[in-house]
């Protein structure tokens, strides 16, 4: 008696929408018996962890300075993932991004005209894409698996980080700490409201997703993406280069990594540090499948995965609960949506299974 | 044949089996006699498959009783089924292609076996059939005929007292079909039953004595085929009647709208055929048929000619009088190229899509449906809906996706949308397979229509008498070569035939696999 997965036929359209929020739904109620079982009252963790953080506008401001770079990251991986590239490396084409603009801000100097920062933005798109085209042309190239050429390339590029702000980018009078001068006052992005670190960033990053939107649901280039990813030989057969669209998702995904890491520095942070990023390019693969690589779907999940950071450190404060509940709770949001997606479209059958002999 | 007094030795009273959305069988009855060869006939979708599986034991009914030999059974497994004595052949061979023959016979069997005691018996049944086999043989090594023959012979091991053929000669030559006649003959005359799948009606006319009807999951109708034309086989299936479409005799064709000349491929795949050495040339106003066994090297054409793979030399293929051997599928379509590929699912159509997104797929370019970059939706919509409506596609509208299609539904749809967009030069692999009578007809006439037209068609197809019915020329493609091109009303059908079965085999059943015969070596 050995559990087997079934095909169901006829799988409805709205559990595509469904599964995100039962995702969210189950795990909630296993943090709850986790809490419990830690000895907390599980309502109140509930409540630092989703509630709390959000309550202010202040706390609001954050949340979305938080989701920024997570969107700007999984809007670039959707393009590939839709057309099965498998870009895992956006934490290095982040990291890049940094360092290319902020190496722009570093050598412009404490009177830096304003006009470096959008330079700075250029930079660090190209040197987002840049990175992301070491794995495109590997994959074109040679057809290396870029799952692997990515992901190494992502500890290759924190080294070169860590290597920069250790030495030759090393601020003179930072007491030997391995970071880099602060960023001139001018070349960092201008805050929206008084009061919160709430920065340009977040809504150009809405910008472009709602320019992702409208690429992937109006253009051509888009409606190629996803002939690629669901079926090749169709992409081939309507002559859509499937080389062209690796270079062109790639590095689409290298640029708006390369931008989400611009914006932390030239943002919240303000100078260049050893580490950056709390694995917001790792993480904004969760949002990205969260998100259903769609867009708006996208800017939701960004949101919720903020408030995951949010809520980790707010009921560490609060509570003295580890900050890993944080990683907990997103590896959790990920499993489910995954297993729910299984089990939408498959179900579990116990028993003999019955062997149909019309194998091709 | 068929012993009126001894009890049927199959008999299904009222079988219903509902599918979510679909009742497949509705209170099917069928009575199989004794030592008879029983048509059972109906287009796609009719419920032969479904009552087949029920009978075979891998589906069960919702309602109704199975009796066998007179007694009340329920099949619940294939294993139980062929304890009965029930066998089947199924339409997609389940051999393993790097194991012998005797191997592939033993993992057939419910008990195991002693190898070289199953050898002699593979032998012995071979001789006494007429199913020559050498069980020494690797399955990988085998023509198709010959596989089909590990099939049959396995299911013979256990001595079945019905036999099930679902589609056999689907993948036959004209000789290699004859012989299988004579086997079954042979067999029902020894009292074996044969439940015979088939919706090719002059061989059902031809072999069978009776004939059951279904449609649309019911049974409409019991006859005799011998004493049915074809045509009125075709019209009980159906429900209605329908013109087949037959062409005119052109005097005289136009210019060379393709020319393919000294074509040399390696195949994509692997177990792929190459091609070589292949000259063609297909006129305006022509239809060129290309005939032959799946697996002799059609893929490889097909893929050259639709530009998912390039020739090395410009000149090789030649579209309107331009050389494009090194262009690929989007310019070749400027140029005028259409393509229907083997393939419709995953191929011709990607399945989570809406047929307005796969009217896109490739109409983009000469239906100019793009403007700047962007897609012109209402452009689209109003092709996808001419499609639908100009070649009568059976769907929930054109926001359905592909994959919700029936086959032959797709079908008539990725024929419509690669018509409508007046090729000069159209590419149709298998235009009709699997496809009903009454659709095959409305594709066959489509077809007719544009050549007419001026436009320069190439079929390929493993159906003879449709490359027959529809082309003007044909040549045959046998491991990688093309044969000489013969006008179709004069082509000698049994010199088609043998050219079909290739290298050597000559395609009578008798002298098909003598002892030491040349076979050809697997690309």
């Amino acid at each position: 008696m050995r559990p087997r997965l079934e095909a169901r036929i006829g799988v409805s359209g709205a559990m595509v929408y469904v599964t995100p929020v039962l995702a969210v739904v189950l795990t909630m109620a296993c943090g709850s018996v986790l809490f419990a079982a830690l000895g907390h009252n599980p309502a109140a963790v509930l409540y630092a962890f989703f509630v709390q953080p959000i309550s202010s506008a202040y706390g609001l401001a954050e949340l979305t300075i938080k989701a920024t770079p997570l969107v700007l990251c999984a809007i670039g991986l959707s393009f590939g993932f839709r057309a099965n590239i498998w870009n895992i490396g956006a934490e290095g084409q982040l990291t890049l991004g940094a360092i290319a603009g902020g190496g722009l801000a570093l050598w412009a100097g404490d009177d830096a005209s304003v006009w470096f920062l959008p330079a700075m933005i250029i930079a660090s798109l190209l040197g987002g894409a840049a990175w992301a085209a070491i794995p495109a042309y590997l994959k074109t190239r040679f057809n290396a698996n870029e799952i692997l050429t990515s992901l190494m390339l992502t500890y290759v590029a924190i080294l070169l980080l860590s290597y920069l702000v250790h030495g030759p980018w090393k601020d003179p009078d930072g007491y030997s700490f391995p970071q880099s001068r602060m960023f001139a006052d001018s070349v960092l992005l201008p805050l929206l409201t008084m009061g919160t670190r709430l920065h340009l960033g977040a809504p150009i990053a809405l910008l472009l997703a709602l320019a992702a939107w409208w690429v992937m649901a109006r253009m051509f280039v888009g409606f190629q993406i996803k002939v690629v990813g669901l079926t090749p030989a169709a992409a081939g057969l309507a002559g859509f280069s499937v080389r062209r669209l690796t270079w062109i998702t790639l590095l689409t995904g290298g640029a708006l990594s390369g931008l989400a890491g611009l914006f932390e520095v030239a943002g919240p942070i303000g100078q260049l540090l050893p580490s950056i990023s709390p694995g917001y390019g790792f993480t904004a693969i969760i949002v990205a499948f969260l998100g259903r690589l769609h867009p708006l779907g996208i800017l939701l999940a960004g949101l919720l995965i903020a408030l995951s950071y949010l809520g980790g450190e707010t009921v560490q404060i609060e509570l003295g609960l580890p900050l890993a509940v944080s990683g907990v709770f997103q590896g959790m949001l990920l499993f489910f949506l995954l297993a729910s997606d299984v089990l939408v479209r498959y179900r579990i059958r116990w028993g003999r299974s019955v062997i149909v002999q019309e194998a091709g | 044949m068929a012993d009126e007094g001894a009890p049927a030795r199959l008999r299904l009273r009222g079988i219903s089996k509902q599918f979510p959305g679909c009742l497949a069988n509705d209170k099917v009855d069928l009575s199989l006699g004794q030592g008879e060869i029983h048509a059972l006939l109906g287009e796609n979708g009719a419920g032969k498959s479904t009552l087949v599986k029920i009978i075979y034991g891998v589906l069960k009914a919702d309602s109704g009783a199975l009796e066998w030999d007179g007694k009340a059974v329920a099949i619940t497994s294939p294993s139980q089924a062929r304890k009965l004595g029930i066998a089947m052949v199924f339409q997609h061979f389940s051999l393993f292609e790097s194991m012998t023959v005797a191997e592939n016979v033993a993992l057939g069997l419910d008990d195991g076996a002693n190898l070289d005691e199953l050898s002699a018996k593979v032998g012995e049944i071979g001789r006494r059939y007429g199913l020559a086999l050498q069980p020494e043989r690797v399955v990988h090594d085998l023509s198709v005929g010959e596989r089909q023959r590990v099939e049959i012979v396995r299911c013979l091991m256990q001595n079945p007292r019905l036999l099930i053929m679902d589609e056999p000669t689907s993948v036959l030559t004209p000789g290699e079909a004859e012989a299988l006649f004579v086997t079954l003959r042979q067999l029902a005359a020894e009292g074996c039953t044969i439940l015979y799948i088939s919706h090719k009606l002059e061989e059902i006319r031809a072999l069978c004595s009776r004939a059951t009807v279904m449609r649309g999951g019911q049974v409409v109708a019991n006859c005799d085929p011998r004493q049915e034309t074809a045509h009125d086989l075709a019209r009980l299936m159906i429900g209605e009647d329908f013109d087949q479409a037959s062409k005119t005799a052109e005097a005289s064709f136009g210019a060379a709208r393709l020319r393919v000349q000294g074509l040399n491929m390696a195949a994509a795949a692997i177990h792929g055929t190459p091609i070589s050495g292949l000259d063609l040339e297909v006129a305006a106003g022509e239809i060129l048929g290309i005939a032959g066994v799946a697996g002799n090297g059609q893929n490889t054409l097909l893929a050259a000619l639709s530009g998912e793979q390039l020739c090395a030399k410009a000149e090789t293929i030649c579209i309107e009088g331009q050389n494009a051997g090194d262009l690929g599928p989007r310019r070749r379509r400027r140029l005028g190229l259409a393509f229907v590929p083997e393939e419709r699912l995953g191929h011709g159509a990607v399945p989570e899509m809406s047929l307005t997104d796969n009217a896109l797929l490739t109409g983009y370019d000469r239906q100019d449906l793009l403007s700047r970059g962007s897609i012109m939706f209402a452009r689209t919509r109003d092709y996808a809906q001419r499609i639908v409506q100009s070649f009568q596609v059976v769907t929930g509208g054109i926001g359905a996706n592909a994959g919700s299609l029936s086959g032959g539904n797709l079908q008539k749809f990725i024929i419509g949308r690669e018509l409508l967009q007046q090729p000069k030069v159209l590419v149709v692999a298998h235009p009709t397979w699997g496809v009903d009578a009454g659709a095959a007809a409305a594709i066959h006439t489509a077809l007719l229509d544009l050549a007419h037209q001026g436009t320069a068609i190439l079929v390929i197809s493993q159906d003879l008498d449709e490359l027959l019915q529809i082309s003007d020329r044909i040549a045959v493609l046998s491991e990688g070569r093309l044969s000489e091109i013969m006008i179709t009303a004069e082509a000698d059908i049994g010199r088609i035939g043998l050219l079909m079965g290739g290298h050597g085999e000559n395609g009578e059943a008798g002298q098909l696999d003598k002892q030491g015969e040349h076979h050809a070596a697997p690309a």
